[in-house]
């Protein structure tokens, strides 16, 4: 099987996200790299490195800059007449894409998988997570998105395949792209993070967020998240959310404090190798998950805790 | 100009969903079900274009069995001027949904057509850019605040590192993220007021689709479960427990 993947990139480097799905491409055949992009260069030096790609498709053109979907779709699309399957990550950007993509081959998309059971069957998470379902798809070509924590990293580097350019059609005119606001952060990737700290409701307000979560995080080297609580009453940007409809991530390490455990939460957390619950509420349903539980006032135990490492 | 909003009847978002012992699904007899949080969001936004006066008129949209009225009927008593039942007792693909709705914005040609990012039931995420994809039209998705500006509409997107804004030109989709509003209740008056709102039933042959599924699903399983953990008494063991797992030295 030929399998074509998106690589998130930055026009310099390759995201790590990509490294996962090059993972899950390779147990489905070979692999090609598609690198879309303004003066991606770099993206598509990096990709031929990566341990496993094959080819590396460039498709430089100021229409794929943001890789917005109407654009970027058709391009996709196209190059599909060579490949059996194309995969994404399932990053907001492989969301984005991949289901356009799926609709003009018309095809059924496999949402986030999180394994490969034989050439055209998957395991995908529903409800929440709270069910697994192993599904078999009778399309002749594949569109999957990958979710990232599910299967290991490839090599970024080991690889040297051959960099080829190709053309789509270009803008569609439809879509522009205004501007971006990213948050800066110089911790670790929440969801590269191999240790992730994690506040919720119980921390009162954006103050009090930064005086008790922050000490331990940057003790730890750990990256910050937060349950949809937390973010909605505004002690930090949306983009901290942990949970079914924020981040999945799946930490060595996952304290969180003063989170309940809500289902959607426990949904984007439930993988992580450890998890450690602070909370004062010992019925609290994280506890049901939590590796090591403590109960008590987060108020004093945090900064003891911080204190003592 | 219209607006069009689809909404999805799925499992309370607050109950936990149980796997049947065959494993052929989720057992939903006797479950609580409502509107899938993410569709709240997408009829409240209509709702609220609206009374800017920049819609002028909003259907709502849902393919499901029977009982997915009741789910139309909600959006109507939030504020919504007529639905369209699509009756289909077996589940629908996303794939045959967004060719669905593509035939109803055909029929209607809607400015706008307003969706949940994603239903909490099946966590696809695709209904949105799959309409788009079939309409050629540009897709807005994981909207956090939506302004229309003349013939276009400007979304701002939540993305992975914070957000960012694109510009479409209309007719357009777009799919809601958490954010962009809190949806209102339907008063009681509304609600009685929604029972004689018109609300039409059609289909997926009405629309000359097919919703035969592509994907077969061949087992559904409980997620693997967490070994129950132990608690600690006091910071120290905490740290104890820490030191143990090489996480702090």
């Amino acid at each position: 099987m030929n399998t074509l993947i998106w690589v998130e990139h930055d026009n310099a480097s390759v995201k790590d996200a990509t490294l996962a799905v090059v993972t899950a491409a390779a147990k489905l055949g070979s692999v090609t790299a598609l690198v879309a992009g303004s003066g991606c260069d770099g993206a598509a030096t990096a990709a031929a490195q990566i341990e496993g790609v094959s080819k590396v498709l460039k498709a430089d053109d100021a229409a794929y800059a943001n890789a917005l979907a109407e654009n970027v779709a058709p391009l996709v699309a196209g190059l599909m007449a060579n490949y059996d399957a194309f995969l994404t990550p399932s990053t907001t950007t492989g969301k984005n894409i991949a289901p356009r993509v799926a609709a003009l081959l018309d095809v059924m998309q496999v949402s986030d998988i999180l394994s490969v059971e034989g050439p055209k069957t998957f395991t995908r998470p529903i409800y929440a997570g709270n069910a697994i379902a192993t599904v078999e798809s009778s399309d002749a070509k594949l569109v999957i998105t990958v979710r990232g924590t599910a299967f290991a990293k490839a090599n970024a580097t080991g690889g040297s395949a051959p960099v080829e350019a190709v053309a789509g059609a270009g803008d569609s005119g439809t879509s522009s792209f205004v501007g971006s606001e990213i948050a800066k952060s110089e911790r670790p990737e929440l969801t590269s993070a191999k240790i992730i700290v994690s506040g919720g409701r119980a921390l009162k307000d954006a103050d009090t967020f930064q005086q008790v979560i922050i000490p331990l995080a940057d003790k730890l080297g750990a990256g910050v998240g937060a349950s949809r609580a937390a973010v909605d009453a505004g002690y930090v940007p949306n983009d901290y959310q942990v949970g079914q409809t924020g981040k999945i991530v799946a930490p060595e390490v996952y304290i969180a404090i003063g989170i309940s455990g809500a289902i959607q939460h426990l949904a984007g957390m439930k993988d992580s190798k450890t998890i450690i619950a602070i909370n004062k509420d010992e019925d609290a349903p994280i506890f049901q998950v939590a590796d090591i539980g403590l109960v008590g006032d987060l108020f004093t135990l945090v900064p003891e805790l911080t204190g003592k490492l | 100009m219209k607006a069009l909003v689809c909404v999805k009847r799925v499992i309370d978002y607050n109950v936990k969903p149980r796997v049947k012992a065959d494993g052929t699904g989720v057992d939903l007899a006797n479950v609580k079900m409502s509107m899938n949080p993410f569709d709240e969001i997408a009829v409240e936004e209509a709702i609220r274009l609206k009374e800017k006066g920049v819609v002028t008129e909003i259907i709502a949209v849902s393919v499901g069995p029977q009982k997915a009225q009741e789910t139309l009927r909600t959006a109507l008593a939030m504020g919504a001027d007529r639905a369209i039942l699509v009756l289909n007792d077996d589940d629908v693909e996303p794939l045959a949904v967004a060719k669905i709705i593509k035939a109803i914005a055909d029929e209607e040609q809607p400015g706008l057509i307003i969706t949940g990012k994603q239903a909490i039931d099946d966590d696809s995420n695709q209904v949105g850019q799959m309409v788009a994809a079939l309409l050629g039209r540009p897709q807005g998705t994981f909207a956090n605040e939506i302004t229309v500006e003349g013939d276009s509409v400007v979304v701002k997107r939540e993305i992975d590192g914070g957000l960012e804004t694109v510009k479409l030109a209309l007719p357009a989709i777009v799919t809601t993220d958490l954010r962009l509003n809190e949806p209102r209740y339907a008063s009681l008056p509304n609600i009685m007021k929604a029972k004689n709102k018109p609300m039409a039933q059609k289909t997926p042959a009405d629309y000359g689709v097919d919703t035969t599924p592509r994907l077969k699903t061949l087992k559904v399983g409980e997620p693997p479960v967490r070994v129950a953990g132990i608690k600690v008494a006091d910071v120290d063991a905490l740290v104890a427990k820490l030191k143990e797992m090489g996480v702090v030295s």
